[in-house]
């Protein structure tokens, strides 16, 4: 019993107690790894059917209600090209780069990313990639991109949301707007999750007359006939603020604005041709 | 000291339960609540961590020093809850999404540390892991109660499937919003400690 309760005991317990416990669990966190990454990919792909409303307009339900073979078919209603945000124009890239291309690594690496210095709309991000990837939503037969996905992310109270914005093809209505990760409190800053608060943003303007970003989140319930802004999230001020900092940050042209441009005049002349 | 492994299963589901007598774990069941399925997911989740932290720590109590013991219990309860944070974000990706930090907080709940501390540290491995079954199923039998109400009468679905049409769907009822938020699991919570004491009046703490 002395022996027990003994000084080099207690060292020995707690060391071979911390090496099991630390086995079992990045063993755990190892193993399950790449099903872990294939889920985190298949949730950001049903955020993009969520924002673009596709899973709703095709199914009539959100897109976790969907089996495999729907999303897989929506799905093939998207694709993806990457952007080069400064000039606002496509880099050419093979299958195999988009595949590899990660937001993430992009927006800490030296080389790819810059410092973001946008005392208007502060995301409170260092820097963002140079690079992102967009997505284009194509309906089957119509031949035009109907719609616009742009990832955006920017921080809330606790961390970084990270969403989805979904924009129709005059590139200023918003289509939805959904969040994939985010750490805000459970009940108050976490409804930005919630799906009624989420269909708001359908039909909500992104620019104002003068073509600045105008889309926000209000403090409080949206004044009504206001096409600028969706309720406030009530408990959660500083969700609501940092909803309404990324949007704006994002659409301004410090982001996107440069490649909405392109964008603009792409499908102005990809409508000529058609006509 | 000679209790059978069928006694300390059974009897934390009603005559000594975790949450309606023990008051323990009760922010976890507010929390979780709002659907059949998260609370079934939560439940076999805490059933899993208490019955193995019974297990492990039981294993290895004639070894734990007095002076560290509580932490020792808290690093073995950690290791596990986050092993099974893993694989639920592996194997049901949206249902811990949905539990997002609840599953964490298994670590904090009281249930899992109350019966490592108060049981498994006193007896042998075999039936300290049924008790932390036991104490794990009488949880979740909470839960699923709670949890039945809740979805039943905010959503008018049970387990997702509909039972009752909604008006918005051009049914007949009308949901309780209430029920979907947090408050009403104390209500029901407290409804279920007073029909266990009308049954069992032993429980009842003289005032």
């Amino acid at each position: 019993m002395q022996q027990r309760d003994s000084l080099f005991n207690t060292l020995l317990v707690a060391t071979v107690l911390c090496v099991v416990c630390s086995l079992a669990v990045s063993g755990a966190a190892v193993a399950l790894r790449p099903r872990q990454e294939a889920n985190e990919k298949l949730d950001q792909q049903k955020n993009i059917l969520d924002a673009t409303g596709l899973a709703i307009g095709e199914y009539g339900v959100q897109a976790s209600m969907l089996d495999m073979d729907q999303i897989t078919e929506l799905n093939g209603w998207i694709s993806e090209k990457l952007v080069d945000l400064e000039t606002g124009q496509y880099l050419e890239a093979s299958a195999d780069e988009l595949g590899k291309y990660d937001m993430l690594e992009a927006a800490s690496g030296s080389d790819t990313s810059v410092s973001i210095d946008n005392r208007t709309y502060n995301i409170g991000e260092p820097s963002r990639p140079k690079i992102m990837k967009v997505f284009f939503v194509e309906e089957p037969g119509s031949n035009r991109i109907s719609q616009v996905v742009l990832p955006v992310f920017g921080k809330g109270l606790w961390g970084t949301l990270y969403g989805y914005l979904a924009v129709r093809s005059d590139l200023n209505t918003i289509q939805g707007l959904t969040f994939y990760q985010h750490k805000e409190t459970p009940g108050l800053g976490g409804e930005v999750d919630n799906p009624s608060w989420k269909a708001q943003w359908e039909g909500v303007k992104l620019f104002d007359e003068s073509g600045a970003p105008a889309a926000m989140v209000a403090k409080g319930p949206a004044p009504t006939g206001d096409q600028y802004a969706v309720d406030g999230l009530s408990g959660a001020t500083i969700t609501s603020r940092g909803v309404t900092n990324l949007l704006r940050y994002w659409a301004s042209d410090d982001a996107y604005g440069p490649y909405l441009d392109t964008l603009s005049n792409e499908l102005a002349s990809s409508t000529e041709g058609a006509n | 000291m000679s209790r059978k492994a069928s006694d300390v299963l059974v009897d934390p589901l009603v005559n000594n339960n975790p949450i309606a007598l023990q008051i323990l774990g009760i922010c976890s069941a507010l929390a979780v609540t709002s659907k059949m399925e998260t609370s079934l997911v939560m439940s076999l989740a805490v059933i899993a961590v208490t019955a193995c932290s019974n297990l492990a720590v039981s294993a290895i109590r004639n070894f734990i020093p007095s002076s560290i013991r509580i932490i020792v219990q808290m690093v073995v309860i950690a290791s596990l809850v986050i092993v099974v944070d893993q694989i639920l974000k592996a194997y049901l990706f949206d249902i811990s999404k949905q539990l997002s930090v609840f599953v964490g907080l298994i670590i904090t709940n009281c249930i899992v540390m109350g019966r490592a501390e108060g049981f498994a540290m006193k007896n042998g491995a075999g039936l300290s892991f049924f008790d932390g079954i036991g104490n794990g199923l009488g949880y979740g039998l909470v839960l699923m109660f709670v949890a039945f109400f809740r979805e039943l009468f905010g959503n008018g679905t049970l387990f997702g499937i509909e039972i009752f049409q909604l008006d918005r769907n051009g049914g007949w009822y009308n949901p309780n919003n209430l029920m979907l938020l947090p408050p009403s699991a104390f209500f029901l919570i407290g409804l279920m400690i007073w029909l266990i004491r009308v049954w069992k009046p032993e429980q009842i703490e003289e005032a």
